[in-house]
């Protein structure tokens, strides 16, 4: 791991409020110019440093900013890793996702909560140790994970959480908690991943083009946005260039939280350097003197490390002024961390909360390519568009298109977790099909395929013939395998359902209020109350639901809708099929409380239900 | 033909939407020509003698003699009605359901509350012959199946006039603007 | 300004550039239902209401400006089934208990319900129980009635910073929150009367003065919502 750190201070409380040091704030606030467009920064800095952002804090920060408080708490209460409450001196965050679950999440928390003595959701009585639950941090390939204060440990154990907690209790840095680090688990190389030491060529080369030939380079590679919409990113370039602005900005999107989808973390951990590379190569083509790695905060660990390939490639010239040599080109990366909010990975979202507001998604038009970071010009990738954009300025278009399928050129990086013997990264051609995945990965008895994460689909066997490709089976990145021993309604739908409605940012009427409703639906027909009507209306909300603005919305009730279609089987089951009302109604649930307030046995009768 | 046979009942209502039922005046001339009445308060009759074509549930649900009712209604009535905002959404008894859990009222209502009086063990009524109170006040459509339902508070007398006499006539319902107000 | 031809509905009318498919259907007597906009401020699109199939795709006519040969469709059976089903959600998610709100009869979600001739919602009510702020010496907020429309935080104030209103939250769990302190200190009669009419529902109350008007002579006890603009209709 990279320097030690000592865990953060333990926070003084006040009126069960933890306090801080004014001048801290201060410093912190300077430290970003008090620029109230990097509120984002000066928060995350004061969370870590107390474990949470007192009144007092925000208070410092709204009168330094020129903001009202409430101003302040807008953004801060929006993201999940901020806190106006102690978190306590270790803040423990237990990943809640599906794979987590399937992989005996339920008995490492019980252990937690035994060990720790609190419940989830609160933090011990002595202050030191709060427990709460996230959604996917990145580690499907080995889960149950937890991060503790920004370090990660994976696939925890009984025992290992016995020491863990054991280990927090004596006051030990976090870093010497015993634990079992990341691994990388790339198990499958192809051109993107296998390391060719030329990085620096290919900005070199890029430098020596203009931007409109590396554009159009792009263009004949035939490279399509690897976040899952599939945009042409030569596209995406040329109406960013075009567009007109005092600035231009090249950001990339490293807000990976699609559940299932780890294929970032590893560029990131790994191969780094390539990523840089292409965040250059976009900055050359579209005339940006700089690029910002949004960075979601469960992958805080890596800054360090990141920081500090930053620097080498400074020191080796290809970043900051005169880039390679180029006379006039300057470009130079900064990180960007959000705070836990699966909705940031939109890209307007994600332009929002770097300008230190809710990451809420804006209305398009205007798109980001003509109005985006501070109303300038942005184009916004994924990492691995621009991992895959080094390597085709290096290797060359017609290398590209030699790869994949003739409508997906190139290869695909795919999470591949769940249900199977070796869950890692596989980085396969486009036009692989699902079943060659699931032989590689060692998949038996497979019932479902989630592809693409809770926002995709999920395919039943007969699908399994199917390509991954854009003409065909599109995927993010992520592949979740569900074998034959799991219920898909109540321990996959259900526990995607749940991620939806925690992560809607609230703004569009659907999204926020119809997940719920779509849950109750979900749960009435688990109770064994459902009926026929309950899933015909559950359909007929689908054009409800694409209605939203953003893709989370227009996709969060995917999970149900994709497994009513290819799964219908699994819900008529679990339906009364000859009635056609039944209520939800208990009565001896509704009477229970008031009898016994008013010291009364209840009696129920032949009226129950 | 035999005329149609029209059961009413209020539940947790206050019987502002009988009277509106009352207040369609001397309609309720044709209305008798039209249909007969069962079980209903405006007959006196308390107990089902028949099978109903139609009934009309005025308040909505808030403890367990509600519940016996509705479902007797249910049984008994082909079409069922919910009348008015209580029977639709809770209405004012509902209230308590966006305020405080029933334990917090029951205790507010008979302990705590400064004109209580006269109470010194501290007794909240629990006979066996009382109502249990539910944990909230439902609107009727989570407990049965109702097949219409006639907003208002109290429903205006030309809206319940018109829907019965359609169901009565099976002509299309008419519905001007004015008519569907949910005050 | 450039003159460009649009096509809604079938018929084509000629508009400006830039103006918001919105604008250009208000202006030629086509009513499309709004909750989140309001005349004067920054449109967001956030209610979905006024969801429109615009060159065949669903977007909101709030936001979207008008573009040359624009094929825009503003009522179809879907679209309508998208506005009485949001309308619907409002009603559960909140409590809109509406004899007992000051607002009924001038108030927009329920003057929407109206119009979508909505006797019931089709989801069971969450009857939320949120806190009834009554801080402020002005104004009262409701935010078991707020619908998070933003129109209270997005309406202009100079200076623009800091901010009365705010977004709490997010999710289901989102709620406005104000800056008591800066409100009880800047608001007065007129502002906070500003600040009720602002908002499309009765969530945020001014003190001391209500139901002045009569049931019978408020805004939608005769007149469906948009019916003064399908009035305007160009023939």
């Amino acid at each position: 791991m990279g320097n030690k750190k000592s865990p953060r201070s333990n926070p003084k409380r006040k009126n069960g409020q933890c306090s801080c040091n004014r001048e801290f704030v201060k410093n912190v606030l300077e430290k970003y110019n008090n620029d109230p467009t990097r509120l984002m920064d000066v928060l995350i800095d004061v969370q870590e440093e107390y474990g949470c952002i007192s009144d007092e804090a925000v208070d410092v920060i709204a009168k330094t900013i020129n903001y009202s408080v409430a101003q302040v708490e807008q953004t801060l209460s929006f993201y999940h890793f901020l806190s106006q409450k102690a978190t306590g001196k270790y803040a423990v965050y237990l990943n809640d996702n599906v794979v987590s679950e399937m992989m005996g999440r339920e008995e490492i928390a019980d252990v937690f909560e035994k060990e720790v003595g609190s419940k989830f959701g609160n933090v011990s009585k002595d202050g030191k140790i709060g427990l709460f639950n996230t959604s996917c941090i990145g580690m499907n390939d080995q889960e149950p994970s937890a991060i503790i204060n920004k370090r990660i440990f994976t696939k925890l154990t009984k025992e290992k959480v016995k020491k863990i907690v054991d280990g927090m209790k004596n006051g030990l840095d976090v870093e010497d908690l015993p634990g079992t680090d990341v691994k990388s688990n790339i198990l499958k190389q192809g051109p993107i991943l296998i390391k060719d030491s030329v990085l620096g060529d290919a900005i070199k080369k890029t430098v020596q083009m203009k931007p409109d030939e590396v554009i159009e380079e792009i263009k004949q590679s035939n490279l399509r946005g690897r976040g899952g919409a599939g945009f042409p990113t030569a596209m995406k370039w040329r109406f960013c260039r075009d567009a007109q602005g005092e600035k231009h900005y090249v950001f990339c999107n490293a807000d990976e939280g699609e559940p299932g989808t780890f294929k970032d973390r590893i560029i990131l951990t790994e191969r780094s350097q390539l990523l840089f590379a292409g965040m250059t190569i976009a900055g050359y083509a579209i005339g940006a003197e700089e690029g910002i790695l949004y960075l979601r905060y469960e992958y805080k660990y890596m800054k360090e490390q990141l920081e500090q390939v930053l620097n080498n490639l400074r020191k080796q010239g290809l970043l900051g002024k005169d880039v390679a040599g180029e006379k006039g080109f300057n470009f130079d990366i900064r990180i960007q961390f959000g705070g836990g909010a699966y909705v940031c990975g939109e890209e307007s979202a994600l332009l929002e909360s770097a300008e230190g507001k809710r990451g809420e998604p804006r209305d398009r038009p205007p798109f980001p390519v003509v109005k985006g970071y501070h109303q300038q010009p942005t184009a916004v990738n994924n990492v691995e568009t621009l991992c895959a954009v080094a390597k085709v300025m290096h290797n060359g278009a017609k290398w590209y298109r030699s790869l994949g399928t003739l409508d997906s050129t190139g290869s695909k990086l795919v999470s591949v977790s769940g249900d199977c013997a070796k869950p890692g990264v596989y980085e396969i051609e486009w036009g692989f099909t699902v079943n060659e995945v699931l032989e590689l990965v060692g998949a038996t008895d497979v019932q479902a395929v989630q592809v693409g994460g809770p926002s995709g689909k999920c395919i039943a066997p007969n699908e399994f013939n199917r390509k991954l490709a854009y003409e065909d089976l599109a995927t993010g990145g992520s592949l979740i395998i569900f074998n034959n021993k799991r219920d898909l309604i109540e321990d996959v739908v259900l526990n995607f359902t749940n991620f939806f409605i925690e992560e809607s940012c609230g703004s569009c009427v659907p999204c926020r209020a119809m997940t719920v409703q779509f849950k109750k639906k979900l749960e009435k027909i688990l109770n064994g109350n459902g009926v026929k009507q309950d899933i015909e209306q559950m359909l007929s909300w689908e054009k409800v639901m694409q209605s939203n603005r953003c893709g989370l919305g227009q996709t969060a009730a995917n999970p149900i809708l994709s497994t009513i279609n290819n799964f219908r089987e699994l819900y008529d089951k679990k339906i009364n099929k000859d009635k056609d009302f039944i209520s939800d109604f208990d009565l001896k649930a509704a009477v229970a409380e008031s009898c016994k307030t008013a010291n009364r046995i209840p009696n129920i009768g032949g009226d129950n239900g | 033909m035999s005329k149609p046979i029209v059961a009413t009942t209020s539940l947790a209502g206050c019987f502002g939407c009988h009277m509106s039922f009352l207040d369609i005046d001397e309609r309720i001339l044709d209305l008798i020509e039209l249909v007969e009445f069962n079980k209903s308060p405006i007959d006196d009759i308390k107990t089902f003698t028949k099978k109903c074509d139609i009934g009309i549930i005025e308040g909505g649900v808030c403890n367990s003699e509600n519940v016996h009712i509705l479902k007797e209604f249910r049984k008994n009535c082909k079409i069922l009605i919910s009348l008015g905002e209580c029977a639709i959404m809770g209405g004012l008894p509902a209230v308590r359901n966006n305020n405080a859990p029933i334990s917090e009222c029951l205790e507010e209502a008979y302990l705590n509350c400064v004109s209580v009086q006269a109470n010194d063990e501290k007794i909240i009524p629990n006979d066996d012959e009382l109502p249990m109170i539910l944990d909230k006040v439902y609107p009727c459509h989570e407990i049965v199946k109702i097949d219409y339902h006639l907003p208002g508070c109290a429903p205006r007398a030309d809206l319940i006039w018109n829907a019965l006499e359609a169901l009565v006539t099976g002509n299309e319902m008419d519905l001007p603007y004015e008519v569907i107000k949910f005050d | 300004m450039d003159k460009i031809l649009v096509r809604i509905n079938g018929k084509d009318y000629s508009a400006e550039a830039g103006k918001m498919v919105l604008d250009i259907a208000t202006e030629n007597g086509i009513y499309i239902p709004t909750l989140c906009h309001y005349e004067g401020i920054k449109p967001q699109g956030s209610c979905r209401m006024c969801t429109c199939m615009i060159d065949g795709r669903k977007m909101t006519a709030c936001t979207t400006p008008v573009t040359h040969r624009m094929v825009i469709e503003t009522q179809t059976k879907e679209l309508e089934e998208i506005r009485s089903t949001i309308v619907e959600l409002l009603f559960a998610e909140g409590n809109h208990f509406c004899p007992a709100c000051e607002r009924s009869g001038n108030c927009e979600l329920q003057a929407l319900a109206y119009r979508y001739k909505m006797m019931v919602p089709q989801f069971p009510f969450e009857f939320p129980n949120k806190q009834l702020d009554a801080k402020n010496s002005k104004i009262l907020i409701d935010h078991n009635r707020c619908i998070l429309c933003k129109r209270c935080i997005r309406r202009k104030k100079e200076p623009e910073n800091p901010t009365w209103f705010v977004f709490k939250g997010r999710g289901y769990k989102t709620q406005i929150a104000v800056d008591h302190e800066m409100i009880d200190k800047e608001f007065d009669d007129e502002l906070a009367q500003k600040a009720m009419d602002t908002c499309p529902v009765g969530a945020i109350i001014r003190k001391e003065k209500g139901y002045d008007v009569p049931i019978g002579e408020r805004k939608y006890d005769k007149d469906p919502i948009g019916s003064n603009i399908e009035k305007g209709a160009k023939l």
